[in-house]
């Protein structure tokens, strides 16, 4: 599993690009790129799965946790979910209503920070 | 004939069942991704089975691959964990097989309301929900000396054989 990670143009956003498999092993890398964002400072984060090719509770239970970081702090998180097979994990675990799902990077911040 | 007078490939094909395979892997994370390949893989042999139900088995079979390793790993048990796949006409079986010490499945709590709070303070416990949720048929049998977890999906044909009743 690969993340870049890059300021979005707004600068208010800080985009983590995550790719390959989102499980038990890919899992505690993005969970500690999250950490060292949020003790960055980077507290409106998205989430860009487009890369995710498969993903598990495990990979699940990092995203809700990556919510429940950034939101301690009054910050966000938006993720971006375009493959269906993967929307799909989220949606049976009803984590659809927990999160914002885009298709985009740019929908994703088309809101603005809240 | 004594099974000693069979030549070796006389016992080839008498060992052999038509549609098993098994897959034995050490208990270690790095193995999940090869048991979800390997899974696939079987599973696309057979030829009336839709690719979103063999994307959910590879879900399912993911959880239960992890949870197998898990228990080894509490438990300081170093034996391999057994994968065994069944492909008949209309299902592909898979059975996931460890020694750790078992759980309950009734035990797992229920996850709250997506709008609850309390939501995003369940960070795991969503794989025994994601098994029940994903595979055609799920069951899982615990005992203090390991765990079955049968995984099902039906192909095509069956499915619509079965709504069709």
């Amino acid at each position: 599993m690969q993340i870049v990670t890059h300021p979005h143009r707004d600068g208010a956003w800080t985009v983590l690009a995550v790719s390959g498999e989102l499980d038990v092993v890919g899992g505690p890398d993005l969970r500690r790129q999250v950490v060292r964002e949020v003790n960055e400072g980077n507290r409106h984060l998205v989430l860009d799965l487009t890369g995710v090719d498969f993903i598990d509770s495990f990979g699940l239970g990092v995203v809700v946790g990556a919510l429940k970081r950034v939101r301690l702090l009054d910050g966000d998180l938006r993720v971006v979910v375009p493959e269906p097979r993967v929307r799909r994990v989220f949606e049976v675990c009803d984590l659809d209503r927990v999160f914002d799902l885009h298709a985009t990077v740019e929908s994703a911040v088309a809101t603005g920070v809240s | 004939m004594s099974p000693t007078d069979r030549s070796a490939d006389e016992m080839a094909v008498a060992d052999f069942r038509p549609g098993e395979i098994v897959l034995e892997i050490p208990a270690s994370k790095e193995y999940v991704s090869l048991v979800r390949s390997v899974v696939v893989a079987a599973a696309e042999i057979e030829p009336d089975m839709d690719n979103d139900r063999i994307e959910d088995l590879r879900v399912a079979v993911s959880e239960a691959t992890t949870n197998a390793i898990e228990a080894h790993d509490l438990r300081g048990v170093r034996d391999r964990i057994r994968i065994q796949c069944n492909l008949a006409d209309d299902e592909v079986a898979v059975v996931v097989h460890d020694q750790g010490m078992g759980f309950e499945p009734d035990d797992v709590p229920a996850l709250p309301e997506p709008d609850s709070p309390d939501r995003l303070n369940y960070e795991s416990g969503l794989g025994v929900h994601l098994m029940r949720m994903l595979a055609d048929e799920s069951e899982i049998s615990s005992t203090e000396d390991g765990t079955d977890v049968r995984l099902v999906v039906y192909s095509a044909k069956r499915r619509r054989r079965d709504l069709g009743r």
